[in-house]
């Protein structure tokens, strides 16, 4: 562990969003670590020799076209998907042998709404919380405790499929923080959310982020790709490009990074 | 005269108004954004113009597309438009070709001119090497544009688009809006609602809307210049602590943008007048530049007007 990393373990208030999820043994002090990691369905190379690492506390974006790999690479990530080569450790664990480990130790919020609609924020939270193997007190604290940082109050015992996309996004934000997860994993968190939502969204992440959390997340929007530390641009299996938004732009003389953006994945000028 | 007249317009769902006297004009040619948060109206808005829906009855209610009462007088009318929803509207276990076919069935054409239609989309789309895959095995841009297609097939004079490029990626998404700006020039009027900022910025027209009214409606660039108020950048690395510091300051608003920081106060104040307190929070102030407001801005500051 660098002091770098030690330092922003410290700056972590605890009891608050902070860690506490178990750590894997050989731990490298890096989020997420993975080396040329493949994935093939049959002929076909959806992620291909990804490496990248992620550090503690960092916001990293995850940025890529439509079936880029992105998808892919994060149920990799999650451990929901084993590769077809390559290796890798997110929180600590190795993600071939312990993801058992890691689901304890992330969150997982997905493009798609993954709340029960017929029931409300509160029973889901309970809901999820037991899959987590909570105790019904602690998902009780840990939900008021949310529901305070999240502002849930207003919809919390309204059915969640009869919510606004922004307010059901917030509510699934929460669920995927209850078992307070060392690392967030947000698939398109904000896709079709209003503006003021989505100010309000990043807002939350960065709080997170600054406790010490890690957030690996994907978007479209590039004014949210320049919200975060770093990104990487993923086109065909590849990451084309790794860095922080404002010297990517720079580095690659493009005028904006939605142009970077499109000039990586469209195969013209730019190559890495 | 406009080619859609909405007048007076109110939709109920219970104790929710989805729209609440809700008026809008929209000129031949011309495309026109909807922006508002979910439940501000927009979806409830085109199914009433397609006739999908019904809205309240009311005594000055009136609705004219292409001349015509969509209430009375709609056979005509159904052919001028198409309408693309919101959620995916094609059939995932159909090929690209199949869907297409399915849709020029349903306007009732086949043959000579359905191959027209069909071989004009594909130049169109760039789908045409993919006919014969499945329509739920595209990429969301493909999906999109094949979506569009469909929605294109019958040669409508108005397209009504709703969120049609949400979770697109930002390369599949420029290449859909060409597809509009180049259905403009053949004079196709679009209605389109969009939660992207730079796809209204690409609009004649924004209508911005809440609560199923209008908040204000301007060409794009004057709904930026009529952000009450200064923009400043502070090219700072930001941080939680130097929000919340910059946050306690009374008069100004922090966020954080990208790598730097924007302060926003009103209109009749300057940086000069907060000096002291950039002095003691010890903030460099000599790179503070002033910003043009963006329609995001002002969208923002119109909503929070509403609180």
């Amino acid at each position: 562990m660098t002091a770098e990393h030690a330092k922003r373990g410290g700056t972590a208030k605890p009891g608050r969003c902070a860690p506490d999820a178990p750590r894997g043994e050989a731990a490298t002090g890096h989020a997420v670590e993975i080396d040329r990691l493949t994935r093939k369905f049959g002929e076909f190379t959806a992620v291909d020799g990804i490496s990248l690492s992620v550090e503690e506390g960092e916001i990293f974006g995850f940025l890529g076209a439509n079936g880029a790999g992105k998808t892919t690479a994060i149920r990799m990530l999650t451990g929901l998907l084993m590769p077809t080569s390559g290796t890798g450790r997110v929180a600590g664990f190795d993600i071939l042998r312990e993801s058992a480990g890691i689901r304890r130790s992330i969150g997982y919020m997905s493009q798609k709404f993954s709340l029960y609609p017929d029931l409300t924020g509160r029973e889901n939270m309970q809901f999820y919380g037991a899959a987590y193997d909570m105790d019904r007190r602690s998902v009780g604290r840990r939900m008021e405790e949310l529901a305070g940082r999240l502002s849930l109050a207003e919809f919390i015992d309204r059915r969640s499929g009869s919510l606004p996309v922004g307010w059901r996004q917030r509510l699934a934000l929460a669920v995927s923080l209850l078992h307070r997860p060392r690392i967030l994993f947000l698939d398109e968190p904000t896709g079709g959310v209003d503006p003021v939502f989505r100010r309000r969204f990043w807002n939350i992440l960065y709080r997170l982020a600054a406790e010490g959390v890690t957030i690996f997340v994907t978007t479209h929007y590039m004014d949210e790709a320049e919200y975060c530390g770093r990104i990487s641009i993923m086109h065909r299996g590849r990451i084309v490009a790794v860095g922080r938004p404002t010297e990517l732009v720079r580095e690659h003389g493009a005028s904006s990074l939605e142009d970077l953006f499109i000039d990586l994945i469209s195969g013209e000028g730019v190559s890495s | 005269m406009s080619i859609i007249s909405a007048t007076s317009v109110s939709k109920s769902y219970g104790d929710v108004k989805a729209l609440d006297g809700f008026s809008l004009d929209i000129e031949e040619r011309e495309i026109v954004a909807l922006l508002g948060p979910d439940g501000a109206g927009k979806t409830s808005f085109m199914r009433i113009l397609c006739r999908l829906i019904d809205p309240d009855p009311g005594a000055d209610t009136r609705i004219e597309i292409g001349g015509r009462d969509i209430f009375t007088d709609f056979d005509p009318v159904k052919s001028l438009i198409g309408y693309m929803p919101q959620s995916f509207s094609l059939y995932p276990d159909l090929s690209v070709e199949e869907n297409m076919t399915f849709y020029a069935g349903i306007y009732g054409f086949s043959g000579a001119k359905y191959r027209e239609m069909r071989d004009r989309m594909y130049s169109f789309s760039n789908l045409g090497p993919f006919a014969r895959r499945r329509a739920g095995a595209l990429s969301g841009g493909m999906k999109q544009k094949l979506a569009l297609s469909c929605a294109l097939l019958h040669d409508p004079r108005i397209l009504m688009l709703d969120e049609p490029t949400t979770g697109v990626d930002p390369l599949s998404r420029r290449q859909f809006w060409e597809m509009l700006l180049e259905l403009r020039e053949e004079g196709v009027t679009i209605l389109v609602s969009t939660p992207y900022m730079d796809e209204v910025a690409r609009t004649d027209r924004a209508v911005a809307m809440l609560g199923g009214r209008k908040l204000m409606e301007a060409a794009p660039r004057e709904m930026a210049r009529s952000f009450e108020g200064k923009i400043f950048l502070l090219p700072v690395e930001p941080s939680i602590e130097l929000v919340d510091c910059l946050s306690r300051i009374p008069g100004l608003k922090a966020r954080r943008f990208g790598a730097g920081m924007h302060l926003y106060l009103s209109a009749n104040a300057g940086m000069e007048d907060f000096a002291g307190e950039f002095a003691e929070a010890g903030i460099d102030t000599s790179r503070i530049e002033r910003i043009d407001p963006s329609i995001e801005d002002r969208f923002i500051q119109l909503m929070e007007a509403q609180r």
